[in-house]
């Protein structure tokens, strides 16, 4: 018994070593994924990597990859576990992995360090560290479309646009871990200059799905607006115990994170009205998620149900899939190679241009707003809009409204020279 | 055969106290000790490629045995149970980064040793209630601390510098001119610190476990009114379990964040985490030190290895392979709990025994 | 100085006057937060008192449950349909635990049998999401006739909203609880059950038998465990991170005493309102979400001066 046991494990060692040894054949481009399927996360985990996977199934398919070379996208279970994410990391880079996107953002502050050691880029699209929006400071870093405090800025701008921002009280709810406390120094910065008062209302990762402390006290503080910082199993219970108090749902809004499909689904007709910020189109009418359905999902290649293609965080994760190629083809149209390394892939991030023509030649008209890389400004001056549930499904209800670039300049600039101020060999990079 | 004592005598009681008094295990050991810090630092792990083998397999496995040491120390030893290890890993962690942002130009290595005091301080503190109480109601005392220091992680500012991430980050630190902690520190380096703590720890941990404070704590665990009856002072033995048990978790808290992970927020120290170094703890061994190294060992590479497979001889997907690996780990624990309480350090005794009379059993 | 003493000892309490509708609703909400906890402490006693297991995996099988009940129905089952499948899992579960690890396991120390539970709570988790998958579900409240929607009472101009499912949650705690209450009483089974809680060796000795008792007991707390896991589902979706919060049954236990029904309610309605109450008036000092640890720390509070709770049996084992 005790001999099979040893002989299976020494098996398995030489299996698992053996996998590691494939090396990567000519002409392929290896994008590793690290997704979360599972753990207190898998509702949105699951969808973004449909989305991710499935666009680069359909230009496999499609287009036999990208610039000639094929794509070889592998997933890496995290469970939005920060010591899983180091473990599914090693696993990838040594196979010439291009670019991380970690979705979680304890795994990217992980990697941040390693990215110019390694020389892989990061391309948090929408979370992480804020200030690694400048480039200048953070070379291998990315937060295309926009930062946190762009977002919120933005937000802010919206609620200023349908009422008046000044005088108003602004409730601020948000997931306790860095994720949720992201946008704070912007609130605390802004507030006085644009005449708000801010209440804040955290909520545990532990009380996700208990918050009827915090509502009872927004009932208390009675904000104007309530803007929500959430993600998860939080979203949906956030949302009832709103309308439990009858909060208006048209005065809540919720970030990126906090207005999927999967969050509003369980609140159903309750939700009405509630308001939420995304930069990623919404349905299936563009001809990109038309061909992803043709080429992926009728083929039965997809891991996804049919019924959330098109879901606004499944868009999400295509968005990300084809910032990611328009960088690849940017990168291999710069070094002349078909198959490039992730110090190229850097290039690419900052050189790739989405502008609105190329987003009708993706099949992608109208789906964002224009994003450019940038050596310098790695958000891309991206923006947001806003949506609303309309009991079923999201209507578009604004236009993308511009980050208060002026404003939140400044701050990231500070955070940034915060983040450096205590490591010494630093490497930047210098944009002229 | 290969395990017969035959014709080794001791004559001297400094002989016979030794910590390894067989010739055998002696020569295993040198072997063992040989591999760590000849072999694997230069080759890593045959087949597989060197970054993956070190730091996603050695630094965590070097790094959780000194944390399944520290919790067994508590459970399999002094018989107390504690759910608050994630916990008072975090506050070794906090602790460590807090003295080198203060000492920025101390060697790092004594500022993680020394960490360990401030997590044995707290430790010792939450162990209070284990003198009125035991078994399951110390289960909700450290329950309270695992919550509370959680809590404390997040909301007091001062711990991670007002970060605006709320993430503790390392920043890069250098001993004799060699980078040992921050993203440009080599996997060789950050492997060889560790082992070498670790190795250190482990002569400690041995010592006291056979010495006599270890004794008054199995005294303490087997029959507390016995060994209060021949002198034993339950507050001192106890006290001083939670205490050392909490040095060694804490050291290996400040190593995690450190030496490996290179940034953490709340989330690396939640209660899931303490569950899991129950875990090897049982899994190894309840009171043994030889467990300790296995249980971590197993349960870090169990799921990686398990996933492996799934993928590349069944084609199953690693969401799958996840919910498995969950499922036959908590299969594996009550299988142990049944079978062979004292886990996978006896079956390495019956093994041992086995090789004895090898090949010729009775 | 007098500002910071004023906010502990003065403030909260002139918050509480100056709005007592608001005050209201906070101790509706503890209330019913404490009925849930009571369930689940429910669930624990009623093991610990047949078989001195303390099953840590009472939390999860809350969460289990309820997610049986509801990705049956998503297949397609009938909703009253599933609830009696889900109630044969919860038997063959109890039948399980009990031939494969409580039978095994008679006469090992109680910390053992403990650890054994933390295994299986890691078995029911990997099933779970195995079977169902990991995302939050929606709980199948109207489907299973339970109330939605509020009532408002507005004494004085102010504003009270209860909704019909705490009210339903309750009734139905109160109803289980009686029906417990003239089990055990009543029934040849139920005074079986409380012969073994008082003494093993003598209930075996006039026959009883230990290993159908304790596949009965688990049933119970399997079936306590679904009517939580629904309750808990309709107020706040099906995930895995209600077993966290389930945790919170280990507190009310200390309060209440591991060994006593009454103690798990009185002890799970202190914690739910006290929690509340904290966490609103005097949260704000602390930098709020108190709520994590507060509980916790009561129950640390009694153990260092009452270890045996407020209704536990004075034999406890003391050291």
């Amino acid at each position: 018994m005790l001999k099979k046991l040893i002989v299976g494990v020494l098996g398995a060692a030489l299996v698992t070593g053996a996998s590691y040894e494939t090396a990567k054949a000519e002409d392929t481009l290896y994008v590793p994924s690290l997704s979360y399927r599972t753990g207190p996360f898998a509702g949105a985990g699951v969808q973004i990597a449909n989305g991710f996977a499935d666009y680069f199934a359909m230009l496999n398919a499609r287009d036999g990859g990208i610039g000639g070379a094929k794509i070889i996208m592998e997933e890496c279970e995290t469970a939005y576990n920060a010591q899983k994410g180091v473990e599914c990391y090693e696993a990838t880079k040594g196979k010439g992995a291009l670019v991380y996107n970690p979705y979680s953002t304890g795994i990217t502050l992980q990697l941040i360090p390693k990215a110019p050691v390694d020389e892989i880029p990061i391309l948090s699209m929408g979370y992480g560290l804020s200030a690694a929006a400048k480039g200048e400071t953070f070379p291998w870093t990315f937060t295309y479309p926009a930062s946190y405090w762009s977002q919120m800025s933005s937000i802010l701008k919206y609620i200023d646009a349908n009422g008046g921002v000044k005088g108003k009280k602004i409730g601020f709810i948000y997931l306790d871990v860095g994720y949720g406390k992201e946008p704070i120094p912007l609130l605390e910065a802004l507030g006085p200059k644009m005449g708000f008062e801010v209440a804040y209302f955290p909520v545990g990762v532990k009380e996700m799905q208990a918050q009827s402390a915090q509502w009872l006290n927004v009932r208390k503080e009675r904000p104007d607006w309530m803007v929500m910082w959430g993600f998860g199993a939080m979203n949906a219970s956030a949302i009832k115990e709103a309308a439990k108090i009858r909060y208006p749902m048209d005065k809540f809004i919720g970030n990126w994170w906090a207005a999927a499909d999967v969050d509003l689904r369980p609140v159903g007709e309750s939700g009405k009205g509630y308001i939420g910020a995304n930069f990623s189109g919404i349905g299936t009418d563009f001809p990109a998620v038309q061909d992803m359905i043709k080429h992926v999902v009728d083929a039965g290649n997809s891991k996804a149900d049919p019924a959330d293609v098109g879901g606004v965080l499944y868009n999400r994760g295509m968005f990300n899939a084809v910032i990611v190629a328009e960088a690849i083809a940017a990168a291999q149209n710069a070094t002349g190679k078909k198959s490039i390394t992730g110090a190229d892939m850097r290039v690419g991030l900052e050189t790739f241009d989405l502008s609105a023509a190329r987003l009708g030649e993706l099949g992608l008209a109208g789906f964002t707003a224009p994003i450019k890389g940038d050596c310098a400004d790695h958000e891309g001056a991206g923006s947001v809009f806003m949506q609303q549930w309309n009991g079923s499904s999201w209507d578009q209800i604004s236009d993308p409204i511009a980050p208060m670039t002026d404003e939140v300049g400044p701050l990231l600039t500070d955070a940034a020279a915060q983040y450096v101020s205590d490591k010494p060999e630093w490497k930047t990079q210098s944009c002229n | 055969m290969f395990y017969r004592e035959a014709g080794q005598y001791n004559t001297t009681y400094e002989q016979d106290l030794q910590a390894f008094p067989i010739k055998q295990d002696k020569i295993g050991i040198a072997i063992w000790l040989v591999l760590a810090y000849l072999f694997v630092p230069f080759f890593g792990i045959p087949g597989l490629e060197y970054g993956f083998a070190m730091n996603a397999i050695m630094i965590p496995v070097l790094i959780f045995t000194i944390t399944t040491i520290g919790l067994n120390i508590l459970v399999g030893f002094t018989g107390q149970i504690s759910l608050g290890t994630g916990a008072f890993m975090g506050v070794g962690a906090y602790a460590c980064y807090k003295l080198t942002s203060y000492f920025p130009d101390t060697n790092i290595i004594i500022l993680i040793l020394a960490s360990g005091f401030v997590s044995a301080i707290v430790g010792a503190l939450f162990g209070l209630p284990s003198l009125r109480i035991k078994g399951f109601y110390l289960v909700v005392a450290t329950l309270a601390a695992q919550f509370f220091l959680e809590w404390c992680f997040i909301r007091v500012g001062w711990l991670y510098n007002y970060n605006p991430s709320g993430a503790i980050e390392v920043p890069q630190r250098e001993v004799l001119g060699w980078i040992v902690t921050g993203a440009s520190a080599e996997p060789m380096t950050r492997y060889l610190v560790v082992l070498s703590i670790l190795v250190f720890l482990a002569i400690i941990a041995g010592n006291l476990t056979r010495g006599r404070i270890g004794r008054s704590w199995m005294m303490i665990r087997d029959m507390d009114i016995a060994a209060e009856l021949i002198g034993v002072r339950p507050l001192t033995a106890k006290l001083s379990a939670f205490a050392v048990s909490s040095y060694f978790i804490g050291v290996s808290g400040a190593l995690m964040v450190f030496m490996w992970l290179g940034a953490a927020e709340v989330e690396s120290f939640d209660v899931n985490h303490s569950f899991l170094y129950l875990f090897m703890v049982i899994l190894g061994g309840l009171g043994s030190i030889t467990g300790s190294f296995m249980g971590a060992a197993f349960i870090w590479t169990f799921p990686i290895i398990l996933k492996e497979l799934g993928k590349s001889w069944f084609g199953i997907n690693a969401t799958v392979m996840e919910n498995v690996s969950l499922v036959a780990i908590g299969v594996m624990i009550v299988v142990i709990l049944i079978a062979e309480p004292h886990g996978m350090a006896r079956l390495w005794q019956i093994v041992k025994q086995k090789l004895r009379i090898w090949p010729f059993p009775h | 100085m007098t500002d910071f003493l004023y906010s502990i000892f003065v403030g909260p309490f002139a918050d509480m006057i100056a709005l007592p509708d608001f005050l209201m609703q906070v101790l509706w909400e503890g209330f019913v937060a404490g009925v849930l906890y009571a369930l689940i402490a429910l669930g624990f006693v009623l093991i610990f008192k047949a078989s001195g297991v303390f099953n840590f995996a009472q939390g999860i099988m809350v969460v289990f449950s309820g997610l049986t009940l509801v990705g049956l129905y998503e297949l397609g089952v009938p909703a009253f349909m599933a609830l009696i499948i889900t109630l044969g899992v919860m038997y063959v579960l109890a039948f399980s635990v009990e031939r494969f690890v409580l039978r095994k396991l008679v006469n090992q120390p109680d910390i053992i049998l403990f650890m054994a539970t933390i295994g299986l709570t890691n078995i029911l988790i990997g099933l779970g999401q195995w079977i169902f998958g990991g995302e939050t579900k929606t709980m199948i409240t109207e489907q299973l006739w339970l109330p939605t929607g509020s009532s408002v009472w507005e004494p004085n101009g102010g504003l009270v909203i209860f909704q019909h499912i705490d009210i339903a949650a309750t009734v139905i705690a109160v109803l289980m609880i009686v029906g417990l209450g003239f089990f055990f009483s009543y029934t040849k089974v139920g005074r079986a059950l409380r012969a073994v809680a008082d003494d093993h060796q003598a209930s075996l000795s006039v026959g009883i038998s230990l290993n159908q008792i304790w596949v009965i007991v688990w049933f119970a707390a399997g079936i306590v465990a679904l009517v939580t896991g629904i309750m808990w589902g309709a107020r706040s979706d099906v995930s895995f991170s209600l077993q966290i919060i389930a945790l919170k049954a280990l507190p009310v236990l200390v309060l209440g005493g591991f060994t006593s029904i009454p103690g798990a309610i009185v002890g799970g309605l202190i914690i739910g309102i006290g929690e509340k109450i904290f966490e609103i008036y005097w949260g704000p000092l602390f930098g709020s979400g108190v709520e994590g640890w507060f509980a916790y720390v009561i129950a640390l509070i009694f153990l260092l001066f009452r270890p045996q709770g407020l209704f536990g049996d004075k034999i406890i084992e003391r050291v």
